[in-house]
């Protein structure tokens, strides 16, 4: 609010709680006029702090075509839903490790490793493979329990990138609908279903029915 | 700064209340409905879930899918603020730890917390009685009994006659039914008689009044409510306040300290506007912090004078004194029977429909004081985090066609995975009662202030081998019920070397103690009406006059005791004692 204004309502001896509320809502939008539009409450400083990562570019394209090809494995299209990339999940990825920097070493480090280990075998990086061999390099690091010792850092960047590319594509508009996810709009909760109920072999006690809250329909 | 000035704010209150949570919402709320003029002073922005909204909205309108990497609960959570907030440091004494909250917004932390909603038994007044240790307060249950029936009615709350000892019933609500894990997690719990009950919390199954609607069972309560169906103060207590036309709110106004004239009344709040960085005064007849208990204490040990050289309302030294927050442990697993489970919509209220409170007798246990046991899961939303972890679990159970898989993995196989587990865990956390010792305070810090100049707090805090021996009790609770459920604990498994899993006090946000009640000038900053001994037109009413926390959430009894000091406050003005 500006000083003046701020002033005046003191001064009027209203500071008339309705004026006050109308004039903090104002000032923030002048503030923000630039930055992106969002659908959830954020304070003026987390807008300036969203638009700043939304501004940064870490990956390079190379290692986003590794990161697309990498979360189209883990997450194909199937008969259900779409791939992770159908889902945006490489643009998630490169969201949240600028979001996180924790994930930035491990992912930059991992994407290098898994060139590297395709360079020795296949004499191209990983993108540059061709899919059967994309697959068999993926085999060696995709099954922690019997994955070989020599390879230990592959499993434990594929774990990240299975974590992330899960994460992403599941809470994605395609995958919530894909997870069945039911909740998130009005509702009146008068219990777990009688079928599933009765699937569990369970029931509501006498009192419990008596006693809880019960709807008009 | 060439026109550095401190201005004077021109109009005069009666009462000038710091802080909108739940004591200062509610003083706010029973002043202004009484005629008195309020100037509320909130730290932080103003604030309104129907307009700043995060409720319904999908993970994917958050580009970090509700992670909490800036609010710590996450994107969606109404509040603001954290443990960390930038240029408003604190700082530790002798390696001890304490980690310490704040939502500097209209309504303070009741914008985030979990809506339990539970009296304070008759024994929770008197524990010094039961077991030697701490101090009773100078009031009893009965004497709050009657705030809290009418906050009941005011505010509305569900639950469940149980007529236990120590866990006093309030006027209720219908509870909502339980879900399936709970039904499960009853089930086990009551075979190792562990009693589990519908949970207490302040939503409204059913409508209390005009202005606020029922809840719509979308689980979401700490994102703030649309049609304000949960209790947080700045939709149930603030906005009313506003309509009686008798409150102005001073949003972004940081309390520096209480002023004083020469015969040691308070006369009023300096504070610094964080909008336009500036300097005021606001003066009032009546000072009321209720500013959460460490920053009251904070501000009281900031207004030092010559009369006040120990800080205000702080002839006994005391102040700061006695911090406690409650315990916190937790364990969770997989419901090996729910995988694969039929898809509906379980999201119900915000939290817990069940909840287990104490029911044990210490005399048979090695640590004193009880704890409550809350308890979650089910086919929530899903959110950052979501299918983590995958391979240290699909390599565990049959697939659908009942036959083992290799851990980990790719493709159609692991897509189907997420959904065959979706929904199949759970998990638990013990609340309890830390006993409230001298050694364990804030203080002001001598060597750092905040980043408008004010000097901050020093925290020096241990927990006690009771807490660990408690959160071992916790641990091993936990277990028994995981195990009789048929569930598989896959983590919160504690140890000695982590002290059982205890939390770090500070984590569970039900700090209190540091302005403490007592009939003993020498031994307490507040009377038993929140009334400071020394200055006896200011008063206290958030947590800080708790002499001993419970196994109960503190907000209710922050509420009772805010309106029985507020119904003390207008008969003080009356009679013209203040």
């Amino acid at each position: 609010m500006d000083r003046r204004k701020y002033l005046k309502t003191l001064a009027v001896g209203s500071l008339g709680a309705t004026a006050l509320i109308n004039q903090s809502c104002e000032t923030p939008k002048e503030k923000t006029a630039e930055l992106p539009t969002f659908t959830i409450d954020r304070t003026p400083e987390e807008l300036e702090r969203e638009q700043k990562l939304l501004s940064e570019t870490f990956f390079d394209e190379h290692e986003m075509k590794t990161i697309r090809l990498l979360a189209d494995i883990i997450i194909p299209k199937d008969e259900v839903s779409g791939s992770a990339s159908d889902a945006k999940v490489p643009e998630f990825i490169e969201f949240i490790v600028k979001d996180m920097p924790r994930h930035q070493l491990p992912m930059r480090g991992g994407l290098k490793w898994l060139d590297l280990q395709c360079m020795k075998r296949y004499h191209a990086d990983f993108a540059s493979c061709s899919p059967a061999q994309q697959i068999e390099i993926v085999d060696e690091i995709a099954w922690p329990e019997k994955a070989k010792p020599e390879m230990a850092q592959g499993v434990a960047f594929f774990n990240l990138v299975r974590d992330l590319t899960a994460c992403g594509f599941f809470t994605s508009e395609i995958g919530i609908k894909d997870l069945g996810y039911m909740g998130n709009r009005p509702n009146q909760w008068d219990g777990v279903p009688q079928d599933v109920l009765d699937q569990y072999g369970m029931k509501y006690d006498e009192r419990t029915l008596a006693e809880s809250v019960k709807f008009d329909s | 700064m060439a026109d550095f000035q401190i201005k004077e704010t021109p109009k005069d209150y009666d009462v000038c209340i710091v802080g909108s949570g739940a004591g200062g919402g509610m003083a706010a709320y029973v002043l202004a409905n009484a005629g008195i003029k309020v100037v509320l002073l909130e730290a932080g922005p103003l604030y309104d879930p129907a307009k700043n909204v995060t409720q319904l909205k999908w993970p994917w309108e958050s580009p970090r899918r509700g992670a909490g990497t800036h609010r710590p609960f996450g994107d969606f959570d109404a509040a603001y603020g954290g443990w960390e907030i930038e240029g408003e440091p604190y700082t530790h004494k002798n390696g001890t730890k304490f980690d310490w909250f704040r939502s500097r917004m209209l309504g303070g932390r009741t914008n985030h917390w979990g809506r339990i909603s539970l009296r304070f038994g008759p024994k929770d007044f008197k524990r010094k009685s039961i077991d030697g240790l701490g101090d009773d307060w100078p009031i009893s249950y009965d004497d709050v009994a009657p705030y809290y029936d009418k906050i009941d009615k005011l505010i509305g709350v569900f639950g469940s006659k149980e007529n236990l000892p120590n866990d006093p019933d309030s006027i209720f609500l219908p509870p909502p039914k339980p879900r399936l894990h709970e039904l499960f997690i009853k089930e086990a719990a009551t075979q190792l008689n562990i009693p589990v009950i519908p949970s207490r919390l302040s939503i409204l199954t059913k409508p209390v009044n005009d202005e606020r609607g029922a809840c719509f069972y979308c689980s979401q309560c700490n994102r703030g409510c649309t049609v304000y169906g949960d209790f947080s103060s700045s939709s149930v207590l603030v906005k009313p306040a506003l309509k009686t036309g008798n409150v102005d709110v001073i949003p972004n106004a940081m309390a520096r300290e209480v002023l004083t004239d020469a015969s040691g009344k308070a006369t009023g709040i300096s504070f610094v506007n964080k909008d336009d960085k500036q300097e005021y005064t606001v003066k009032a007849k009546v000072v009321i912090l209720a500013a959460s208990a460490c920053e009251s204490a904070r501000l009281l040990l900031n207004s030092r004078s010559s009369l006040f050289p120990n800080g205000l309302a702080n002839s006994s030294g005391v102040a700061g004194k006695y911090l406690h927050d409650s315990t916190g442990a937790s364990m969770g697993g997989i419901l090996p029977k729910l995988i694969g489970r039929k898809r509906y919509n379980e999201d119900g209220v915000g939290g817990m429909h069940v909840y287990t409170p104490w029911w044990l007798d210490n005399k048979k246990l090695d640590f004193p004081r009880g704890y409550h046991i809350e308890y979650w899961g089910g086919m929530g939303m899903p959110g950052y985090g979501f299918g983590f972890g995958m391979q240290n679990l699909n390599g565990k159970y049959p697939g659908r066609d009942g036959s083992m898989k290799q851990a980990g993995g790719y493709g159609a196989s692991l897509k189907d995975d997420y959904r065959y587990f979706y929904g199949a865990t759970f998990g638990m956390a013990g609340r309890g009662e830390a006993v409230a010792r001298e050694d364990n305070y804030c203080e002001i810090d001598p060597n750092t202030v905040d980043k408008y100049g004010i000097p901050v707090l020093r925290f020096h805090y241990k927990w006690s081998d009771f807490e660990v021996k408690q959160a071992k009790h916790m641990k091993e609770t936990f277990a028994e019920i995981i195990d009789k459920m048929g569930g598989v604990a896959t983590w919160g498994q504690g140890s000695a070397e982590n002290d059982y899993g205890l939390e770090a006090p500070g984590r569970i946000i039900h700090e209190v103690g540091t302005t403490r009640m007592g009939n003993d000038p020498k031994k307490s900053v507040v009377n038993k009406f929140n009334q400071a001994h020394d200055v006896k037109n200011l008063f206290v009413v958030d947590g800080g006059p708790f002499v001993s926390q419970a196994d109960k959430n503190p907000t209710w009894t922050i509420l009772a005791l805010s309106m029985r000091a507020s119904e003390y406050i207008i008969d003080e003005l009356k009679k013209q004692n203040i």
